[in-house]
């Protein structure tokens, strides 16, 4: 049990803190769910990509570091202890990439990938359907084959970062069949979102700002090579990454062990020392944080996690995120209502409860991802919910 | 860095598990609690046999961990977390240049040939079994002399039917006296608190695991409870609980290292979360195996009551969240 880094390690981590150190901007840039705000943070992607800090994983040929998954652990400590912007690149990056690492073709990696790390091109997902949410399965959006592709027919939504991305991955149903069960027969799609039928509508999220969007699909041209894995095949080819999407790899530690050092900072500045109900969930949330961490450490030190692992890490940082916002706005009183407060201790926690708060919902609702865990994990009989 | 078990550890727990789940524990339990001690003692034998209180916590803290960790597997009774905190005390005094104590009780404690139980300010004023011990080792709050206590009060019975609980009688010889005991004591009660917390969590798994396997056999409504979501959540989340105390545990034994900073905090994060969750899991388990897990016949009792228990012994809650606040992972020392 050990958790003394190597000089490698020591050494990763200090060339990282250094490098933020001297580039994360001073001042926060504006939210990235606004059109200014995006062109910031993607701006900033560039800076990272830039000196190669925007993919650590991956292979240095699609430009990354090919770190270990606990330096990509640290990396990702070192970025948000040094209050560094979100990551406008996350869904392609944490979601789309890892497919195309397991599945896509060499000419589909090098083609998509270094523009991912440059963020020339911003993704957004387009799993759900207005019929479709945790029964994903049993989407209806179709793929026409046609001479050189196919024609993408149909409605996503609550598309995370449709409204000013670029380009947009998803499910669609190619080979429609009744008697075979729902989750046949799909294929896993890349579509341009400017592209000739496609329609955007962003969706005001729960303070009005164009977190997600809907997608309108009418007759869009998709060619071939823009299909990963078999056509048909796509639900495995999702499902086979996507413990990446709920587990560590869309939130890592890093970010929650920020967060709570920024909460204990702000109740020991501003809550009164008697109030030792408050100091219990204070010390709760930091203790869950903390747990995040090490048990993170765990995962990257054994070969490969079952995927129904990734479920029992999602369950938890979804309500660790929630509960470290709940507990600072309480700390912050009659000051935790404002929603863009231009003090600097108070301005990230209106916004990253709002944030916070869809956590139990996306990536497969935490009522999915604990029937995952008792299933899987625990063993225990299938219910009514259809087996995939 | 490599925060997992190396294949030497992993053995060692299996060869403990091993060896307890042939103990019948349950068995031992129930005599214990009914003041025959025959069983128990002869389990003891076997658990100092096997190594465990030979262990030195400055280099096995992890070790310490997997077998306190396995004794609250299989509810093991008996002082086993004061015994590796009154080793541990006496080591550090012995370091401190207070030789004497360990060289009279050290040896002893750690062959197995005697049992002792530890009264410390930070634990509250009971020792555990003091009638199932050869010393009873008590350092009284607002005193730094470390004494050998000439009896003990009334042994009252706990929730737990495994623990009986006296007050050390005042006065005794002294075995060691002054600041190094102040400090050697604050020691011990940081390795006892770990050592609740690894027994804690064994103890919750435990209960996860008999709930999971009545919750798979027991029908209701024509199938297995477990079936049902509303079963299916609460025990999903008492693994979730579970899972992520664990490496709190095992953080806390890396932090115990010497030379390592801020074990206290550490050990006490570590206590909160795991105590937590084995409680956790015990109203988890009684609520799903319904009124046969209400009884005392039917042995999840024995785990019910050593997580209820354990909950506030060597540390409240609230104490152990007060101190994991100091951790240097928080004030970004």
């Amino acid at each position: 049990m050990d958790l003394e880094l190597t000089a490698e390690e020591a050494a990763f981590r200090a060339e990282a803190r250094a490098w933020l150190a001297a580039h994360v901007p001073r001042t926060p840039l504006r939210s990235l769910e606004t059109r200014e705000g995006f062109a910031e943070h993607r701006a900033w992607e560039r800076t990272l990509a830039a000196d190669r800090w925007s993919a650590v994983s991956w292979p240095a040929e699609y430009g990354g570091r090919g770190r270990s998954l606990l330096e990509w652990l640290v990396f990702e400590e070192e970025y948000y202890a040094a209050g560094a912007p979100g990551r406008v690149t996350q869904n392609g990056i944490s979601l789309l990439a890892p497919t195309l690492l397991a599945h896509g073709t060499p000419e589909q990696r090098a083609r998509l990938l270094p523009p991912m790390a440059r963020a020339e091109t911003v993704w957004a997902q387009a799993w759900s359907e207005p019929e479709a949410g945790s029964d994903l399965a049993s989407l209806r959006s179709v793929a026409v084959p046609v001479r050189g592709g196919w024609l993408l027919r149909g409605q996503k939504t609550w598309s995370s970062r449709a409204a000013f991305a670029d380009r947009a991955f998803g499910l669609f149903r190619s080979h429609a069949d009744p008697r075979r069960p729902p989750h046949k027969g799909l294929t896993y799609v890349m579509f341009p979102l400017d592209a000739e039928g496609v329609t955007v509508r962003p969706v005001g999220r729960l303070d009005g700002r164009p977190a997600f969007a809907e997608i309108f699909l009418d007759d869009v041209f998709v060619p071939g090579e823009d299909v990963i894995g078999e056509p048909g095949n796509g639900w495995s080819v999702a499902m086979s990454t996507a413990g990446h999407e709920r587990g560590l790899t869309l939130r890592s530690p890093g970010r929650y062990l920020a967060a709570a050092r920024r909460l204990v900072t702000l109740w020991r500045e501003r809550a009164d020392p008697h109030d030792t109900a408050l100091r219990d969930r204070v010390a709760d949330v930091a203790i869950r944080a903390r747990a995040y961490q090490l048990y993170a450490y765990g995962l990257a030190a054994r070969p490969a996690p079952a995927t129904a692992e990734a479920s029992l890490t999602k369950l938890f940082w979804s309500e660790l995120d929630l509960a470290l916002h709940e507990t600072a706005l309480d700390v912050l009183g009659a000051r935790g209502e404002l929603s863009s407060c231009a003090e600097e201790a108070v301005a990230p926690w209106p916004d990253g409860y709002v944030f916070a708060l869809a956590g139990p919902i996306y990536a497969g609702a935490n009522e999915i991802q604990r029937d995952v865990v008792a299933e899987r994990l625990l063993g225990l009989p299938r219910g009514r919910r259809a087996a995939h | 860095m490599r925060f997992a078990l190396t294949p030497e550890q992993e053995q060692f727990r299996q060869t403990l598990h091993r060896m307890l789940t042939t103990a019948h524990t349950p068995d031992v339990v129930r005599a214990w609690a009914q003041g025959d001690r025959a069983p128990g003692l002869a389990l003891w034998a076997r658990l100092a046999k096997a190594g465990l209180f030979a262990l030195d916590v400055r280099d096995t803290a992890t070790e310490i961990a997997l077998a306190l960790t396995e004794a609250g597997h299989h509810a093991v009774p008996g002082p086993v977390v004061e015994s590796v905190a009154a080793a541990g005390l006496l080591a550090r005094l012995a370091e401190a240049g207070e030789p004497a104590p360990a060289e009279a009780w050290l040896g002893r404690i750690r062959s197995g040939d005697v049992r002792v139980t530890l009264a410390l300010p930070a634990g509250g004023p009971y020792a555990l079994d003091p009638d199932a011990c050869d010393a009873i080792l008590v350092v009284a709050p607002g005193t730094d002399a470390l004494r050998l206590a000439p009896g003990h009060g009334p042994v009252q019975p706990s929730l737990d039917p495994a623990r009986r609980l006296a007050r050390p009688a005042p006065g005794g010889d002294v075995l060691a006296e002054g600041p190094a005991v102040r400090e050697a004591a604050a020691y011990a009660a940081d390795l006892a608190a770990f050592a609740v917390a690894a027994q804690a969590l064994g103890a919750g798994c435990a209960l996860l695991e008999r709930t999971v396997a009545y919750a798979r056999q027991r029908t209701q409504f024509g199938q297995e409870i477990g079936a049902f979501q509303a079963v299916k959540h609460r025990l999903a989340d008492t693994l979730v609980g579970l899972e992520f105390a664990r490496p709190l545990v095992f953080g806390a034994a890396a932090a115990l290292a010497p030379g390592a900073p801020g074990a206290p905090a550490e050990v006490a994060a570590a206590k909160a979360a795991a105590c937590d969750a084995a409680y956790a899991a015990a109203r988890t388990a009684l609520q799903l195996h319904g009124a046969i897990g209400y009884t005392a016949e039917y042995d999840l009792s024995l785990w019910f009551g050593k997580a209820r228990a354990l909950r506030s012994a060597w540390g409240t809650p609230a104490d152990c969240r007060a101190r994991s606040l100091d951790s240097a992972v928080f004030t970004g020392g």
